[in-house]
Parts: C-alpha cells; sequence; structure tokens
C-alpha cells in the first residue's frame, strides 16, 4: 500500500494567495517577490520563513487579532501584524528582533493564563497550534493568575473556593461528530470566520464582549445541533487548539499517515485526506489542494464514513436457489460457478440477448469500463446501463446534440468569475454543499442570481444571499419558462449576435429565433400554464441577457422529466444566445447527482455507445474494441434500465448483474421494477449491503468500500480524480477484481483468454489506448498534477478545463426549436396535487451510505412538504400521518406544513426504503432518453393513521428475503 | 413493454420531431429509433404499425419504411 506523496508545499501559508504584479522586497535579508496584495505573512511563508501566528490560516482573510505575528517594518512605527499589511515595493522587514520577541511572549503568556495546561491529556496533543507557538515563541513562565475571589478563568468548572466558576461553559457534545469545548478556547474567531467565508452559513458568532467573549453557535438557547450549523467541519478544520475537535480524534487519537483520495458521494468529487493510525481510519480531511473543493468539505464527505464498518456489511458471497429461500453463505468459488452456470444456462435457453448489466455511478472508472466490457466481450450484447440513465441521461443526449459532447463545459473555479448566475432544477446547498458553498461566495461579492425551481430552495433566501428572481414554475413546465426566457431576450434584440454569427449555425438560428419570438412563447402567454409572473421573468431575462458573465447550473429537476432531453437544450440554446461559452465565469454546467455520473457515462456504460461516446452502429470504432478485445461486438443497441424492466416482465430478459446499483429503491413505478425482478432467472447483486434489489437476487457479491479499492472518479467538471485504497479491502477483493473473477468464471472453458489485470491502472490504460479523449490519461500523470480534466490527449496533455473555447466541439453551435409538450402526467379530480422529489443535505440518495451513519440524526425519515392551504383543506397538521397515492401505488409518511412549496405542490425525498417515494412515481419518461419523470407525479394527499398494507408487506417481506442460514459448522 | 406503453414512447419522439423545421421528420424519427431502440423493441413497434398502428402519431408511420428490421430477435 503505497502513501500517495503531498506536494512539497502542503504548509499553512497564513493568508489566501493573491494574484496581481509582482512586487518585490526584503524579509529577514531574503529577497522575495509576491503578487501585490499578498500580505507581509504569505510573503515570508514563501520565503521559507514562518511567522508565528493563531488567527491566521491561508483558508480565511487576514483578521490581525492575535498579535502574535508582529513584525518590524523599517520606516515603519511600532510592530505591525504581517498577517494585515499587504507587501508594497523594496520594503525591508523583520520577523525577529528581541523587541517582536518579547510581545510575542506576552501575547502568549496572556493567551495561556486563560488556558488549561492539560496538554498531555488533551484531544489536541500534537496536533494543536497553541502549544507549537508556545514553543516556538519560547514561552517558560505564566506570571499571570487569577484573583482569588470575582472573575477566575474561562476553564476551571469551579473556582479555588469551590463555587461553581459562572464563566466556565460545559463542553457542548450536540453533534455527532465533534465536539466544541469552549474551555479550551481562545477566541481567535478561526471558526466563524471558516462559516462565514468559507461554508457561507453564518451559523456561529462571538458573544459577550472583552473577557466575556466566547463563540456561540446559534441563538441563546442554541447548541451546534439545534443551531444552523450544517456540519461542514469548516470550523473544526480552522481551530487551532482542542476546542473544535473531531470525536474519532479524541476517541483514537492523533492519526500517523495519510492518503489523499476522492470522496464517493456527490458529483463535486471533493479530494479528501484520510488520515490514519495503521489502518483504522481517523478522519477524513479536505485536501486544500483539491481542485473541485480548495479545501472545502460537507457533512457527508467529511464525516459521514462510518457505514463502510457498518455491522450491515456483508463481507462473505451468498447464493440461493429461489428468492424465497434463506442465503446461503459460499466461498468467492462456490458462488461463482454459481453465478457463472446460471447466466450461461439462461443465455443458452434464452439467447444472447437475455442477459445483462447494471453499474452505479458511484462505481470506479475501472470498475464501470469492465463491467461494460464483460457484457458486450463476454455475455455478446450491449444490455449494459447505469444509473446515469435515471438522471442525466437527458444531459448526454441535449449537450451532444446542441454543442457536440456530453458534459458541462467549465471548472468550478469558473464560478468566481461569475457575474450572473441561473440555477435551474438544482439545489445546491443541500446536493452539492461545496460547490453551493463556492457559489454563495461569489453571491456575496455582488453576482447576482436567479433561481428557476418549483420550491424556495434555500439558495432563495439564505444569510447574505438573496436570489434577484425566484421563478416558482409549475412542476413540468421547464421548457416552457426557459423558451420564454429566450423570447424576451430575441424579441428585445438582447442576443449576442456576434458570438452567434461566429460560432453558431445561421441558418438553425433564423428558425428557432422565428419559433422563439411568436407570440405564444411570450412571458405572459405561457404565465397561466407556467404559473410564473411574466413581470418577473422578463426581468430575470434581461438581467441574464446584459448582467455580464451568466453561467447556468443545472440539476436533476431538468433531466427528470418527459421533456428532460428538450430543456437541455433549451438551456445550452440560451447560452449560446447570450454568448455565454468558451470563457471563464460562463457555461452550461450540469451538477450531477453522483460521484461518478459523469464517469460512468464517459466508460460506455450506455447500451448505444461505446466508451467515449461512440455509437456501436460505428464499424470504426466497434473495429477498435474488436481488436482489443478479439471479440465481435454487436452492431445494434442494447436495452435501457427500463426496456431491461420490461423485457423481462415479457419474458426475453432472464439475468442481471447489477454493481453497486439499488433499481429497486432508486427506480421509479417500484411494484414494475419488483415484478420484472422477480421474473428473472438469475439476479446477481454486488454491493456492500444486503440493499432493497438484493430481496430478488439470488447470488450476492460482497462488495468494497472507496477506502478499499483503487480506481479513478470523473466529477461534474470532467475532473479525473484518483481514489487511492487506504486499506485492505475487508470483503477480501476490490469490486474491480470481483467483476473480473465472474468475466473469468464465464469465460472457463471457452477456450478464450481469460482476464487478467493486476491494477485498475491496467484497465485505465486500456481506456485511454481506445478512447481518444482519455489519449493522455494515466496513473502517472494524475499522480503528476493531481487530477485532470478531459478531453486529455496529445493537443491537451494536461487536460481541458474549459470547453469549446475556440468553436464547438461539433464545429457550429446548433440552435435547436424546442416546442412546450405538456407531460401525460397530469394533475386532475382524483389526483390534484403535483408531487416532485430531491434530496436532503445529510442524505445521500437512497441513504444506503448516509442512513448507516449518525446523518440519521438531521433526517430520519421522508417527510411530505404541503403548503398550508393545501394542508388545511385535507385537515393535516404539521406533524400528521398522511396518504400520499398516485395512479402507481401509495405510500404514508409524515407531513411538514411549509409556505417552500407553492400551492398544489408537495415535496419529497426518496432516502428512505420504508417510505419508497418510488411506489408513488409512474413509468413516463424522457421522450428521448427514458430518463424517469420523478419530477411531476400527479398525487393525492390524504390523512392517514399509518404504514400502508403495501408498506407493511415489504417490511414483512424484507425481512424474509434478507434471511442468512447460520454458517455451517 | 406493454403497447400502450411502446407507443406512448414512440410519439414522444415523433412529438418533438414534428415541432423541428425541415421536411425529414419521418426519417429523424426513424433514426433516432434505430439508434436507440433495441431490435426487440423496434420489432414490436415494427409489428404494431404493421397490423394498423393503433394510437401510432402519423409521423412514426411514416418513419416506419425507415426502420430497421432486425435480422434477429
Amino acid at each position: 500500500m503505497k502513501d500517495f506523496i503531498l506536494p512539497a508545499d502542503a504548509r499553512d501559508m497564513g493568508t489566501p494567495a493573491r494574484q496581481g504584479a509582482p512586487v518585490t522586497l526584503l524579509i529577514d535579508g531574503v529577497e522575495v517577490t509576491v503578487p501585490e496584495g499578498t500580505s507581509v505573512m504569505r510573503a515570508a511563508a514563501e520565503a521559507g520563513i514562518s511567522v508565528p501566528r493563531l488567527c491566521a490560516t491561508d483558508s480565511l482573510e487576514a483578521f490581525g487579532s492575535c498579535r502574535l505575528c508582529a513584525v518590524e517594518i523599517e520606516g515603519r512605527r511600532g510592530t505591525p501584524a504581517s498577517c494585515t499589511t499587504p507587501v508594497s515595493a523594496g520594503m525591508v522587514v523583520r520577523t525577529q528582533s528581541e523587541k517582536v520577541r518579547r510581545i510575542r511572549r506576552g501575547v502568549m503568556e496572556l493567551y495561556i493564563s486563560d488556558h488549561p495546561l492539560d496538554c498531555l491529556t488533551c484531544s489536541a496533543n500534537g496536533d494543536c497550534e497553541l502549544q507549537d507557538m508556545a514553543g516556538a515563541v519560547g514561552l517558560r513562565e505564566v506570571r499571570y493568575t487569577a484573583p482569588e475571589a470575582g472573575m477566575v478563568t474561562h476553564f476551571k468548572a469551579r473556582n479555588t473556593s469551590g463555587e461553581v466558576n459562572p464563566d466556565w461553559r460545559p463542553k457542548d457534545d450536540s453533534n455527532p461528530y465533534f465536539s466544541y469545548d469552549p474551555s479550551k478556547c481562545i477566541v481567535c474567531n478561526r471558526c466563524v470566520r471558516a462559516c462565514e467565508e468559507v461554508q457561507g452559513t453564518f451559523a456561529l458568532t462571538i458573544e459577550g464582549r472583552g473577557f466575556d467573549s466566547r463563540v456561540k453557535a446559534g441563538g441563546p438557547e442554541d447548541d451546534f445541533l439545534t443551531s444552523d450549523c450544517v456540519s461542514c467541519g469548516a470550523c473544526v478544520q480552522a481551530c487551532p487548539t482542542a476546542t473544535l475537535q473531531e470525536k474519532s480524534v479524541i476517541e483514537l487519537g492523533t492519526p500517523e499517515r495519510s492518503v489523499v483520495t476522492t470522496c464517493a458521494y456527490c458529483g463535486v468529487g471533493c479530494s479528501f485526506k484520510a488520515e490514519l493510525q495503521g489502518d483504522q481510519l481517523v478522519r477524513m480531511v479536505p485536501w486544500k489542494d483539491g481542485k473541485a473543493n480548495r479545501g472545502h468539505s460537507c457533512v457527508k464527505g467529511r464525516f459521514a464514513y462510518g457505514y463502510a464498518a457498518h455491522r450491515d456489511r456483508i463481507l462473505s458471497p451468498m447464493i440461493r436457489d429461489r428468492i424465497e429461500d434463506p442465503w446461503r453463505e459460499v466461498s468467492w468459488d462456490e458462488a461463482l460457478r454459481f453465478a457463472a452456470d446460471r447466466m450461461r444456462g439462461v443465455q443458452q435457453t434464452y439467447g444472447a440477448k437475455s442477459v445483462g448489466v447494471i453499474t452505479s455511478s458511484r462505481c470506479t472508472n475501472e470498475e464501470a469500463y469492465l463491467v461494460q466490457k464483460l457484457t458486450r466481450a463476454v455475455f455478446g450484447n450491449n444490455n449494459t446501463d447505469t444509473c446515469a440513465r435515471v438522471c442525466h441521461s437527458p444531459t448526454g443526449y441535449g449537450l451532444g446534440q446542441t454543442f457536440g459532447t456530453s458534459a458541462g463545459t467549465q471548472d468550478f473555479d469558473s464560478v468566481a468569475h461569475t457575474d450572473v448566475v441561473l440555477v435551474i432544477g438544482a439545489n445546491p446547498t443541500d446536493g452539492h454543499p461545496v460547490f453551493a458553498s463556492r457559489l454563495k461566495k461569489r453571491l456575496r461579492q455582488g453576482a447576482q442570481l436567479i433561481v428557476i425551481d418549483p420550491r424556495r430552495i434555500d439558495l432563495v433566501k439564505s444569510p447574505h444571499v438573496r436570489a434577484a428572481h425566484h421563478l416558482a414554475l409549475t412542476p413540468g413546465t421547464n421548457v416552457a419558462v426557459v423558451t420564454a426566457l429566450a423570447h424576451v431576450i430575441v424579441t428585445e434584440g438582447l442576443m449576442d449576435e456576434a458570438f452567434i454569427r461566429e460560432r453558431c449555425d445561421w441558418d438553425e438560428f433564423q428558425h428557432y429565433a422565428e419559433f422563439v419570438s411568436e407570440a405564444r412563447h411570450s412571458p405572459e402567454a405561457v404565465a397561466l400554464l407556467t404559473g410564473v409572473n411574466a413581470q418577473e421573468l422578463r426581468a430575470a431575462a434581461r438581467l441574464f441577457a446584459t448582467g455580464g458573465n451568466g453561467a447556468i447550473y443545472y440539476g436533476l429537476g431538468v433531466t427528470e422529466h418527459s421533456q428532460g432531453s428538450t430543456t437541455v437544450m433549451a438551456i445550452a440554446n440560451l447560452a449560446m444566445l447570450t454568448g455565454n461559452v468558451g470563457r471563464p465565469g460562463v457555461g452550461v454546467n450540469p451538477l450531477r447527482g453522483q460521484n461518478n455520473v459523469q464517469g460512468s457515462c464517459d466508460m460506455g456504460s450506455f447500451p448505444h455507445e461505446l466508451p467515449g461516446y461512440r455509437h456501436v452502429k460505428g464499424p470504426e470504432v466497434r473495429d477498435i474494441f474488436q481488436q482489443a478485445w478479439g471479440v465481435e461486438i454487436d452492431p445494434e443497441p442494447g436495452l435501457r434500465i427500463p426496456n431491461m424492466l420490461d423485457a423481462a416482465v415479457a419474458g426475453s430478459f432472464k439475468g442481471l448483474y447489477c454493481q453497486g446499483e439499488d433499481i429497486l429503491q432508486s427506480d421509479p413505478d417500484t411494484k414494475h421494477v419488483a415484478a420484472g425482478l422477480a421474473a428473472m432467472d438469475c439476479v446477481i447483486v454486488h454491493d456492500l449491503f444486503l440493499n432493497e434489489t438484493a430481496h430478488y437476487a439470488h447470488v450476492f457479491l460482497p462488495g468494497s468500500s472507496f477506502l478499499e479499492k483503487n480506481g479513478t472518479f470523473t466529477n461534474a467538471e470532467r475532473r479525473i480524480n484518483r481514489v487511492r485504497k487506504v486499506m485492505a479491502p475487508r470483503n477480501g477483493h476490490e469490486d474491480w477484481e470481483v467483476t473480473q473473477l465472474l468475466a473469468n468464471a464465464l469465460l472457463e472453458g471457452t477456450g478464450r483468454p481469460l482476464w487478467s489485470y493486476t491494477h485498475p491502472e491496467q484497465i485505465m490504460a486500456e481506456i485511454a489506448a481506445t478512447t481518444p479523449s482519455f489519449a493522455g490519461v494515466s496513473y502517472d500523470l494524475l499522480d503528476r498534477l493531481g487530477s485532470v480534466q478531459w478531453p486529455c490527449n496529445d493537443d491537451h496533455p494536461e487536460g481541458t478545463p474549459l470547453m469549446h473555447v475556440d468553436g464547438f466541439m461539433r464545429g457550429k453551435g446548433r440552435f435547436i426549436v424546442t416546442e412546450y409538450v405538456a407531460t401525460h402526467e397530469r394533475s386532475g379530480p382524483r389526483f390534484p396535487l403535483l408531487l416532485t422529489t430531491g434530496r436532503i443535505l445529510s442524505q445521500y440518495n437512497v441513504g444506503a451510505q448516509t442512513r448507516r451513519t449518525h446523518n440519521v440524526l438531521w433526517h430520519e425519515e421522508d417527510l411530505l412538504e404541503i403548503h398550508p392551504h393545501d394542508a388545511d383543506n385535507r385537515g393535516v397538521k404539521n406533524g400528521d400521518w398522511v396518504r400520499l397515492a398516485s395512479r402507481a401505488g401509495e405510500t404514508t409518511l409524515r407531513a411538514t406544513v411549509t409556505d417552500r412549496v407553492s400551492p398544489g405542490v408537495v415535496y419529497t425525498t426518496f432516502h428512505h426504503p420504508d417510505t419508497q417515494a418510488n411506489v408513488i412515481t409512474t413509468d413516463h419518461s424522457d421522450w428521448a432518453t427514458n430518463c424517469p419523470e420523478y419530477k411531476v407525479t400527479a398525487v393525492q394527499v390524504s390523512p392517514s393513521n399509518g404504514p400502508t398494507e403495501w408498506q407493511e408487506r415489504y417490511a414483512a417481506q424484507a425481512v424474509q428475503a434478507r434471511r442468512i442460514l447460520p454458517a455451517a459448522e | 413493454m406493454s403497447p400502450e406503453k411502446m407507443v406512448m414512447m414512440a410519439n414522444q419522439i415523433a412529438t418533438f420531431f414534428a415541432t423541428q423545421p425541415g421536411t425529414d421528420g419521418a426519417e429523424r424519427v426513424a433514426d433516432h429509433l434505430n439508434d436507440f431502440w433495441e431490435p426487440r423493441m423496434r420489432v414490436q413497434l415494427l409489428d404494431h404499425a404493421g397490423a394498423g398502428g393503433a394510437g401510432l402519431h402519423p409521423l412514426v408511420m411514416q418513419a416506419m419504411v425507415h426502420v430497421k428490421r432486425p435480422a434477429e430477435a
């Protein structure tokens, strides 16, 4: 297990980097040149000189409170703080002199006079900046002691007479992941500033004045848990003492080694240092050189990793003849033989196309590549799909048609150059929290925000962030709203004609301009349909077209509709229309739901295309893989996930290998999914847990967590990040090895060569050799650069942060006519409300991981948000159980009465199998890609006493299906 | 797949291409079906159209001559 070597300069430079003209100065006789605006402290650090400090850290703006960093500057009076003093040309700085040494010792002496001296038993022992600074300034005595009576200290629970010390506060252990111990606090303000500047939540403050000053979460009655704190960990990271400390460190002690790896939650793809003692993970710390997150994190990546060691994890392979039987633990050999025999049997009876594979976008690129290779090269068909089918497949189709590539156009750094942000169908503060923090930072600097969402998401109004416009549209009317925005821009002459003439197909633009200019697309004409105020929509369109750099960020509220692909095209049209493509601060940015949605699509997981988005019908593309794999490749497209289930119900699809994906919980119309799975002869589930799909499985192959394997994830910026193995797989094999074992069990006896990868590096080499956009990617390159954004090839040897800079990938950008077509899913007398679904910060998708962590403290059940009017009409009060029914099915859950949703709209999350929101969702889907229409379901809500019959039956069946026979002695 | 669902899916595709400029709507519907519909689905659709095509959008019917009938399945 080789640790990744951290870049040489992992030091804290004290204050943030600046950009500007070079300025040269002299520090302790060393000449150093830094950008204008850099602090003296940072300049010294650049010269290799460390100035003592407590309140400064390079993730935060300088604050100048501790005065420990005092220096002498020739020609200036006094001893300025080096953190708040910017450099100037020719400055001569002395960081060490008798004078500043005396000042620093004096400052430290005062700090330590109100700090416990329990260093040996302190949880920050060895990782405490206060301790380090006491050493650095040569503190040898503390002369100050608290007076006998009256004011004592903040750290003694009782005074010398044994009376309770009114200035002492007990530890706040309300947060499950970190503790706040006020007795250790030096009031450096770093936590408060981290919450404001880095996270943007403003949950912390300093209350009181002078000696009474202390850090406080929320209002007078709050603790950390009840405050607005989102548990991102930025304050813990910033704290120089043991005041804010991870509970895992308190329990285990300080880590002794670290490995840089990539978070396995959302599509932001944050880089983390996994810090360990031996193979015991102590904590995950966001890596400041990670280019997606720049040192920030959220509650999931930072703290919610405990699932990997959860008792529910299955570590032995299991099989059973019938799904009614209990599971039997068997050896890997027996499980693989059983699986291979069954799959071969199915193919012999029902034909080559009767089996298929599904991968999860949580899997690595290398795993996804091998699984699609398994079906194409071993099963001999194209029946491969990925859960990206049910989230971002319309992005692939829509952006492919308009721009020529199926990917976001920017990197996340781009948001720092944006002037107007349009967020549509996405909820970044919950779904993509670290990106949201970067976005909010830009909004606080003055960028404008337009939100298009049926629900009042947090971004619409949160501390120091106000959306200029919130277009709260009726679910299902995205195309009408975005087309109306284009109508205003075109009819008011606000488009960027020069850009369109140069970069786009002019004829197609003419058609498009004529189409959107029709009066029926005006905001006034569609207001009744969309529920959006026409004046507000016009103002939003004008702002986006004229406000400077305009960037569009969107999520599944765009794609998961029957017109998902059309909305993606409408968004691309809007970006081209306003000239917002091809430079920093602009672009079309799909926020990917899972860590590797981009990568799983890139890797040829879709049934119609080989790696690199090349259709299987192309003989020259098939030839590349036929050469590489030595087999014929089927030129016909395979089955997509919903098609597989339809074919299963029809009896022509009988075998499935499902890696890391829980289709029973995550796919729409649960009853239909269950019927499809029940009709199969061989379902192989490869996962960490006995998930819901496993109720219908015959073979269970235990999986490895992201901590236990090597590979790569590709995030929403097309950034390929390394996943590094930090501990041995608890199940015995990394996931790519399991797929290889299965492939070899199937290949055995066929006379064909077995697979023989020994490291995922070799799989990446095969991807690079066959896929032009990955041609330059290698593990060596990733180790050297940290990460790389595809395309990475001879033209772009270090990758491509921005796409379409000089022209669109397809040549000329295409404007596509986007006619609004109402979904078939309409509210009516039986089902008068529209249900839409989404995610919450603390939970992740089907919750398989986050439900098995302390994150359940924030969200232990799915709740139904309903507007007070609709609740009143139905006699529903806050917290009541309600029955939620659609034409597909019904479930019960508890109601939250809130005006976050408009009248006529209800909202819930889909994190818990007990509620099973997907019993309600229907099998309607996007016209182009079959991406399910999760975001619009006509429903009725009525008071209820508790779980439905279906829920009770399902719970009972789950218990039955999860029985495991005791191992034979 | 149920005939109703298949008809709806095919009609959704036709509805999109019917809104696009040009006279090649039928070919484009057929291209989409050839590119994305697995042989079993195309056979089912072709058979349904052959049997009168109840419920199908006219553009789907016009597209049928361009839809490839798979060799097997």
